[in-house]
């Protein structure tokens, strides 16, 4: 019964919160409002997304955005000098490819999305099965380290908190 | 010291406006034209909220927000339309 | 006094990443290089610029506004997936799978070849 009304509480709560915070005024009829939103629209959209992400441990999230976040700053200073500091015949720009070991398309879009975020690469492609990411590197003399570092930094994480 | 460091940042986004432009116009690929695009959807939402603190009003940030949103919307169209030769198939 | 100081040095730090992310733009020779400036820097330099306005509406006006910290996180959620979407753009247009590492799989990179047939596990 509980399913057939929300059949996705957390993105009903989401709505509710964002809700609040997009009238940015805390009333009794902005709630009841949201609450309108966040029950209708889950409900009307479920066809598009039959499938759910199952998440494992949720109180790992936190961890790895805090991680995420700090090392969002320390990527834009490194990208920062890099662009100042560097002559252009001095940017060892490479291609690397990260074989994944994730399998729900929810961990590898949030994998793909971090590494964009985070110092000197950008997801690129995708491979047709899903198995492999394309991933430019701004500048590394060391392409191996960088495939390293993403897999022990951010895929061990997503793979905990992803069933 | 609030203004005067409003007004360094006004400057530098402005400028930042004038190098995407270059870019723009520059080319040479239809990818950096979108991005710069985009880039310059990011500066421009910068200056809008400075704005708004230069004097001290909220009116300006609903404004911005909706830039933002429609900012994606139009660079992910962009983007489609290159790639597939329509927008929603 | 002190609210001044941290307030003033957010919107600095932003609107110097801004700037950077923008030369970027100017000064980088390759396209895919190009992508890497706007997408962080630029997206960090309005990060702190919202950050700074936010200290400044809940410190000297009195009212906190959310509006602020959902632009952030709004920007930095769209971000990597505008930089996807232009790094397939340009990929597709101007290089040849052939310019590209193999993938590593059966397979080759999703924007050049169709997905494989999954029906037989549904």
């Amino acid at each position: 019964m509980f399913k057939r009304i929300f059949p996705h509480p957390l993105l009903s709560l989401l709505l509710v919160i964002v809700w609040t915070m997009l009238v940015n005024k805390f009333t009794v009829g902005n709630l009841v409002l949201g609450v309108i939103i966040g029950f209708a629209l889950p409900i009307m959209t479920a066809a598009y997304w039959p499938g759910r992400p199952e998440i494992k441990r949720p109180i790992k999230i936190v961890g790895y955005i805090l991680i995420v976040l700090w090392d969002i700053v320390v990527a834009n200073v490194q990208v920062a000098l890099i662009i100042l500091l560097k002559r252009h015949k001095n940017i060892h720009s490479h291609w690397i490819v990260v074989p994944l070991e994730l399998t729900s398309p929810e961990a590898i879009t949030v994998l793909a999305g971090t590494i964009t975020m985070t110092p000197g690469t950008v997801t690129a492609l995708l491979s047709a099965d899903a198995g492999s990411l394309l991933v430019h590197c701004l500048h590394t003399d060391d392409p191996e380290s960088v495939i390293e570092e993403i897999k022990s930094r951010y895929e061990s994480r997503l793979k905990e908190i992803f069933a | 010291m609030i203004a005067y460091a409003v007004t360094f940042a006004m400057a530098c986004f402005g400028i930042g406006l004038v190098f995407s432009l270059w870019r723009l116009l520059r080319g040479p690929t239809r990818a950096d034209r979108i991005l710069s695009l985009d880039t310059m959807v990011i500066n421009f939402i910068a200056i809008l909220v400075l704005y708004g603190v230069a004097n001290g009003t909220k009116v300006y940030f609903e404004a911005s927000m909706l830039i933002a949103m429609v900012g994606f919307v139009s660079t992910v169209a962009f983007c489609r339309f290159l790639l597939r030769g329509d927008i929603i198939e | 006094m002190i609210q001044d100081i941290i307030i003033s040095v957010f919107i600095v730090l932003g609107g110097v990443f801004g700037l950077v992310g923008s030369f970027g733009l100017v000064k980088l020779q390759d396209a895919m290089q190009r992508l890497h400036a706007p997408t962080k820097a630029t997206t960090l330099g309005l990060g702190g610029v919202l950050i700074g306005s936010m200290i400044y509406f809940a410190l000297v006006d009195g009212h906190f506004s959310f509006h602020e910290l959902l632009i952030t996180l709004f920007l930095f959620i769209t971000a990597p997936i505008t930089a996807h979407f232009m790094a397939q753009t340009y990929l597709r247009m101007h290089r040849d799978e052939a310019d590209l590492p193999p993938s590593g799989r059966p397979v080759g990179w999703s924007i050049y070849q169709d997905p494989p047939d999954f029906s037989a596990d549904d």
